[in-house]
C-alpha cells in the first residue's frame, strides 16, 4: 500500500508543479471578476433602460387610441398632429417615441415606431402586445361577440410555481434557476470527467512511450500504478475544484463590495438561486465526478496502455465517449425539462450515463431512492470497470508495436495472471 | 539462489516457453543466451514477477518466489526509460523508494553513484536534457541502488557507445565482485565468454544447453588442432598420426588444421612434424561459444 501512496504522491505532484495548472486554477476566478464586472458595466447602462419613455401615437384609423394601457417605462400620449411635424417634434424630445398607425393597419410593416435613439427591443415589443391584443379584441367583436363574453375569453395566466416542502410549507421555486444549475453541472461533470480522464490516459502512454514502464511494473503490481496514477490525478483535479470554489467565494465577496448594485439585473436570479441547497448539490457532484472520474478514468487508462501514441486512441475512445456525449446532449434539451421521466430515471441509475443524468435532475429533487440508488450503481460501475480496464491494463502496458484491436483487447482481458 | 523449474508460458497463439528449467548459483555472471524471439524476455518478466508463468515454480533463495523477494532483485528492462519531464536525481530516488529504500537512504547512494559516474552535476536537470549515453548511466544507477542481491539485465549492451558499454561493464563485474549475482540476456555472444561463468541457451522457448563455459566449451572439443610452421609445405602419405581438415598459406608460412587420429596425442603429432617444418604456433581449436550456438540452433532448425 505504501508503494501506492509513492506513486499517487508523483502522479500529483509532477500535475500540480506545473504551470498549466496554476493558470487554470488562476483564469477561473479571473474569468468570473470579468463577468462580475461586465455585469457591472450592464446595470450601469441599463439604468437608462429604466426612464419612463413617451409614446405619442398617431391614430389614423381610430382603432387603438385610448386603449393602449400604460406601463411601467411607457406612457402613451395621443396627437393630432401629422405624422411629418410629429418627426420634427423628435429632434427635440430625443427619448420620445413615435407609434404611427395608418389606416391599413393591418398589412404587413404599416404600423411604424419612430424614434431618435434606437427603440429598445422591450419598448417595441410591449406596443406590438398591445397593438395585437386591441386588433384581436375588435376582431371578436367583429364576429359578434359582445365585450361582456369576451372578458369571459380571455384569460390572463402566469405560472407560480411553488412547491410542497417536507413540511406541508409551500415554497416559492424558480424554475429558471434549477434549470441553469442542473445545466451548469451537467457541463462541469462532464468536461471535468473528459479532461481528467484523458489525464490519465495520456500518463499511461506517456509510460510506455518513454518505456519507463517495465521499469516501475518490477517494482510494483501493474494495478498499484494504475491506482496510483487514478488517485494521483483525481486529487489533483479535487484541488483544483477546492481552489477554484475557494477563490470563486473570494471574488464573488470582493465584488459584492465594489460592483455593488441594489437593483443588479442578477438579482431576480440570484433570489432564486437562495432556495437552492448548494451544499447538498455540491457534495452530490464532487460523489459523480469522484465515482464517474474512476470509472471512465479505469477506462482511459485501458486505453493508454491498448496503443503506443495518442493518436491511435480515437477508435477506442468513440464508444467510451458515447454514452457521456449522449446524456450531455439531451441533458440540456429533454432532461431538465423532463426531469422526472423514465428516460431520466434510467438514464440516472446507468453508472455510464448516471453522473451527467444525475446532476441534471438533482436541482428538481428527485426521490431519495433513486438518488441512492443511482450512487450505489456508481460504486459497483467503477468496481467493475475498474476490474476490466485493469486485466487489459497490464497486458497492454508490455505490448509494443502491435496494433490493438478489439478482439486484441478480449484476448487480454482473458489471459491469466 | 535462484532456481526456475519446469516453466511454461503461453500465449495465445504462440509458446513462449516450454518446460524450461535453470540453476543460477549465488555470485555468478549468468548469461542468458537465445536468438531474438526465443522467450528470453519472457522468463525475465517472470523472474520479476511481471507476469506469471502458466505452470513451474521459481526458487529464490530456496523460497518460493514472491512480493518480498522484489525489493532483492535489480531489473534493467530491454525497453527501458524514464520520465522526460522529471529531474533525474528526483526520479532515481522515486525509483529507489519504490524499491523500498527511505528518501534519505536514496540520496546518499545516489550522491555515491553520481560521483563514481562523474554525473554529479545532473541532480536537477530533466531527462530530456540529457544525452542517451547519459540517460542510460542514470537508468543503471536507479537499477542498482538499492544493492539487490540478483541483478537482472536485459540486453544491457545494447545501446550503449562502446565507452559506456565498458563503463558499465566494469561496473557489473565490480557489483559481482561484491557479492551481487548477475543474470544477463543477450542475443549477441561476443560479451559473453569474457564475463560469463554459467550460460542457459534458449532456442524457440525450448533450453537447448546451460552449464558453466568452461564445461560446454571442453565438451564441444573434438581434439581439433592449428599448427602453423615454416619451411616447405607438408606432404601427407597417410601415414601420420592426425587427418588434415584444412590447411592455408600465411604471411609467415602455412598453417594447418588437423584432427588427432583416435588413440593419438599432441605430442605424437609434435614429434611427426618436428623433423620436418620448424613450428611457429599450436593452438587447441576450441569452438567459441558463438559457433557452439549456431551449430546447435542449426541443429534443431
Amino acid at each position: 500500500m505504501n508503494k501506492v501512496l509513492l506513486i499517487i504522491q508523483r502522479e500529483y505532484l509532477s500535475r500540480v508543479r506545473k504551470k498549466a495548472f496554476l493558470v487554470t486554477v488562476f483564469l477561473v476566478p479571473v474569468l468570473l471578476l470579468a463577468m462580475y464586472a461586465v455585469m457591472y458595466l450592464i446595470y450601469k447602462n441599463s439604468s437608462e433602460l429604466n426612464t419612463v419613455r413617451t409614446v405619442k401615437v398617431i391614430d389614423e384609423s381610430g382603432v387603438f387610441a385610448g386603449k393602449l394601457k400604460d406601463g411601467k417605462s411607457i406612457k402613451f400620449e395621443k396627437v393630432n398632429a401629422p405624422l411629418a411635424s410629429a418627426k420634427k417634434d423628435l429632434k427635440k424630445h430625443e427619448d420620445d417615441i413615435v407609434l404611427f398607425i395608418p389606416k391599413t393597419y393591418g398589412q404587413p410593416k404599416a404600423v411604424q415606431v419612430l424614434s431618435e435613439k434606437k427603440p429598445n427591443m422591450s419598448v417595441s415589443n410591449a406596443i406590438e402586445r398591445q397593438l395585437n391584443d386591441i386588433a384581436t379584441n375588435n376582431n371578436m367583436v367583429a364576429q359578434g361577440i359582445n365585450a361582456e363574453q369576451l372578458s369571459n375569453i380571455r384569460s390572463d395566466i402566469s405560472i407560480s410555481a411553488k412547491e410542497l416542502t417536507d413540511s406541508g410549507d409551500e415554497k416559492e421555486s424558480n424554475i429558471g434557476a434549477l434549470y441553469v444549475i442542473g445545466v451548469a453541472c451537467a457541463i462541469m461533470i462532464y468536461l471535468s470527467l473528459f479532461i481528467y480522464g484523458a489525464q490519465v490516459m495520456r500518463g499511461v502512454i506517456e509510460e510506455k512511450t518513454n518505456r519507463i514502464i517495465e521499469v516501475i511494473v518490477s517494482s510494483v503490481k501493474p494495478f498499484q500504478l494504475m491506482l496510483g496514477k487514478i488517485i494521483g490525478v483525481a486529487l489533483v483535479s479535487l484541488t483544483q475544484f477546492i481552489l477554484w470554489i475557494l477563490l470563486s467565494l473570494a471574488v464573488s465577496f470582493i465584488a459584492n463590495k465594489y460592483f455593488a448594485a441594489p437593483q443588479s439585473p442578477m438579482l431576480g436570479f440570484l433570489e432564486g438561486l437562495k432556495n437552492v441547497p448548494f451544499g447538498f448539490i455540491i457534495s452530490c457532484f464532487l460523489f459523480y465526478f469522484l465515482t464517474g472520474f474512476l470509472l471512465y478514468s479505469a477506462l482511459f487508462a485501458a486505453v493508454g496502455s491498448a496503443v503506443d501514441s495518442e493518436s491511435e486512441t480515437q477508435q477506442f475512445m468513440f464508444p467510451i465517449t458515447m454514452p457521456l456525449l449522449f446524456t450531455y446532449l439531451i441533458s440540456v434539451s429533454f432532461l431538465a425539462q423532463n426531469p422526472d421521466s423514465s428516460l431520466a430515471f434510467w438514464l440516472s441509475v446507468v453508472p455510464f450515463t448516471a453522473p451527467v443524468a444525475m446532476m441534471v435532475r438533482l436541482p428538481f429533487d428527485p426521490p431519495t431512492w433513486q438518488l441512492i440508488l443511482s450512487m450505489c450503481m456508481m460504486v459497483i460501475g467503477f468496481l467493475f470497470t475498474t476490474w476490466v480496464a485493469s486485466r487489459i491494463y497490464r497486458v497492454g502496458i508490455l505490448m509494443y508495436g502491435k496494433k490493438a484491436s478489439y478482439s486484441e483487447l478480449v484476448k487480454w482481458f482473458f489471459y491469466k495472471e | 539462489m535462484l532456481s526456475i523449474r519446469n516453466i511454461v508460458k503461453q500465449y495465445a497463439g504462440h509458446t513462449a516457453l516450454s518446460d524450461v528449467s535453470l540453476e543460477v548459483s549465488g555470485g555468478q555472471i549468468f548469461g542468458l543466451l537465445g536468438p531474438n524471439g526465443a522467450g528470453k524476455t519472457s522468463l525475465i518478466r517472470i523472474i520479476n514477477q511481471i507476469t506469471a508463468p502458466d505452470s513451474g515454480e521459481i526458487y529464490f533463495d530456496g523460497q518460493k518466489l514472491n512480493q518480498s523477494h522484489i525489493e532483492r532483485i535489480g531489473y534493467m528492462p530491454e525497453e527501458r526509460g524514464l520520465y522526460k519531464k522529471m529531474a533525474i536525481g528526483e526520479q532515481i530516488v522515486y525509483l529507489a523508494r519504490l524499491k523500498g529504500l527511505s528518501h534519505a537512504e536514496a540520496t546518499k547512494r545516489i550522491k555515491y553513484w553520481f560521483e563514481k559516474l562523474q554525473i554529479q552535476d545532473w541532480w536537477d536537470k530533466k531527462v530530456e536534457e540529457l544525452s542517451k549515453g547519459m540517460q542510460q548511466k542514470a537508468q543503471f544507477v536507479a537499477t542498482v541502488l538499492h544493492e539487490p542481491d540478483l541483478i537482472i539485465l536485459d540486453e544491457p549492451f545494447s545501446g550503449f557507445d562502446p565507452v559506456n558499454a565498458e563503463v558499465i561493464k566494469d561496473e557489473i563485474l565490480e557489483l559481482n565482485r561484491k557479492g551481487a549475482t548477475i543474470l544477463f540476456s543477450t542475443h549477441r555472444m561476443e560479451s559473453v565468454e569474457e564475463l560469463c561463468n554459467s550460460i542457459a541457451l534458449i532456442h524457440k522457448s525450448h533450453k537447448i544447453l546451460d552449464g558453466r563455459v568452461k564445461d560446454i566449451r571442453n565438451s564441444y572439443r573434438s581434439n581439433t588442432f592449428m599448427i602453423a610452421y615454416t619451411g616447405n609445405k607438408l606432404q601427407l602419405n597417410g601415414t601420420e598420426p592426425f587427418t588434415e581438415i584444412s590447411d592455408a598459406v600465411t604471411e609467415e608460412g602455412h598453417s594447418i588444421r588437423l584432427q588427432l587420429k583416435n588413440g593419438s596425442s599432441v605430442n605424437e603429432v609434435l614429434q611427426y612434424l618436428l623433423p620436418q617444418v620448424s613450428i611457429t604456433h599450436l593452438q587447441e581449436v576450441i569452438p567459441s561459444v558463438n559457433e557452439i550456438f549456431i551449430q546447435n540452433v542449426n541443429k534443431i532448425g
